[in-house]
């Protein structure tokens, strides 16, 4: 049938269909010599690199994927400890507040208690020097009215009776005139 | 074919048509004994050195980071492995016939494409002896993968489908057997023939009927000659064709070899 196709070309007799003998044994020989080969050598060798490959692929996930996690459990703690040290700077902020409002308060109590000391004896002492005051007053000024009362009136008022009972009258009016200032 | 004889018989035998005598050169070596050596079984144990030294450097030293080379040779070593054979028959069975599969992927791709590499000229697949090699290679596994799974059962799975209305047998069987033992390796070796020795024929047509339009026709002074640069843009156009048709039909075999195993070793027929 083939045969018809070259038309005018000269032809042995020959037939594609039918496989000489030399064409079957090389044709073995060479899908033997390459199967060998390809079983032997090439396919071990390309498994082991694709697996391997894969191998690497899937540990390097992991890996990764175990970094993720201790990074996220890092992180965690890190937040937790930050939150810890916030919650502890904040009490030892309000230990801190309460403590001086303390210590200002007893600070405070104490100094007007100093003061009010201070005053009382301020009180007392000015009291009592007003008193020697008084005391040293009523001797000088009594005589140092009579001196001068004697110098303007002449030697009438050297009598000593008289004098002490005028003085008297003027210290006690004195006294009363500063009671009643001091009442009022 | 009427401008192939009247050009044939125009002058002296300057046109040359191709013909079947292509595939039968004379011997070159041990004419006459099963050892005969000719141009085209040259051109099969050169392929298949070259295949074997490809390989063999390919996967050597494999990287886990590939470098281009490796990364270039493990893309086809990948589409074989994983695309026709694992995807077809699964990881455990791809693998218990990977190599044989393998090989005759390769063996093909490589014997097809030397039909179109200059100075070769031939593939090596367009002589009967390799595919049909390569066709019983497929019977003998598909049958022998059935046998081991199923055991003499896979005989009847394969002839008495299940399912079927008993008295029908008498027409499905002869066709199962038919299709199945007879037509799947005959199919498979003409396929891969036919489309190899009808790519070589268009090859030769065009560039010899090139050289005839230019070297006798347009060099004797007869303008029609130009034709020749329309023969030859031709002749072009099928060498890339028959560089998708070496790839496909390559393919296609190893593909259909895979199927049929893997029909064998199905539960239901």
């Amino acid at each position: 049938m083939l045969t018809a196709f070259l038309a005018g070309a000269p032809t042995k007799d020959v037939n594609p269909l039918l496989p000489e003998d030399y064409d079957l044994l090389w044709s073995s020989v060479i899908f033997v010599a390459l199967l060998i080969v390809v079983a032997i050598w090439v396919l071990p060798r390309l498994n082991k690199a694709l697996d391997a490959r894969a191998e690497a692929i899937e540990g390097g996930l992991k890996k990764a994927e175990e970094a993720q996690a201790a990074a996220a459990a890092a992180r965690d703690e890190y937040t937790a400890q930050l939150a810890e040290a916030r919650a502890e700077a904040s009490r030892i902020r309000e230990q801190a507040r309460t403590d001086g409002q303390a210590i200002l308060a007893e600070l405070k109590e104490q100094a007007q208690a100093e003061a009010a000391r201070i005053v009382a004896n301020a009180q007392t002492q000015i009291e009592a020097e007003r008193s020697a005051a008084m005391v040293s007053l009523r001797a000088e000024v009594g005589s140092l009215a009579l001196d001068l009362a004697s110098g303007v009136i002449g030697e009438t008022l050297s009598d000593d009776k008289k004098a002490a009972a005028v003085v008297d009258r003027f210290l006690a009016d004195l006294e009363a005139d500063e009671k009643a200032k001091a009442g009022k | 074919m009427t401008p192939l004889v009247r050009f044939s018989d125009d002058t002296d035998g300057g046109f040359h048509g191709p013909s079947l005598e292509e595939f039968f050169p004379p011997a070159v070596l041990f004419e006459g004994t099963p050892f005969e050596l000719n141009r085209i079984m040259l051109i099969r144990i050169l392929i298949t050195v070259l295949l074997i030294v490809w390989m063999l450097v390919a996967t050597r030293r494999m990287r886990l980071v590939p470098t281009r080379f490796q990364a270039a040779n493990e893309f086809l070593f990948g589409f074989v492995r994983n695309s026709i054979i694992i995807e077809t028959l699964g990881e455990k069975d791809g693998k218990r016939f990977m190599a044989p599969l393998f090989a005759m992927f390769f063996l093909i791709l490589g014997l097809n494409l030397t039909g179109i590499v200059p100075g070769l000229n031939i593939a090596g697949t367009s002589v009967i002896g390799t595919p049909l090699v390569l066709a019983i290679v497929s019977y003998v596994m598909f049958v022998w993968a059935g046998i081991r799974k199923h055991g003499w059962k896979f005989f009847k799975n394969s002839l008495f489908p299940a399912g079927v209305p008993w008295p029908l047998y008498i027409v499905v069987t002869p066709i199962e057997l038919i299709s199945t033992f007879v037509l799947r390796p005959v199919t498979l070796t003409l396929r891969l023939l036919m489309n190899m020795v009808a790519g070589h024929m268009l090859l030769v047509l065009c560039f010899s009927a090139t050289s005839f339009f230019l070297f006798d026709v347009l060099a004797g002074g007869q303008l029609i000659g130009l034709l020749g640069i329309g023969t030859f843009a031709f002749g072009a156009v099928f060498t890339l064709f028959e560089l998708m048709v070496a790839a496909l039909q390559a393919y296609v075999f190893t593909f259909l070899a895979a199927v049929y195993i893997q029909l064998s070793l199905a539960d239901e027929h």
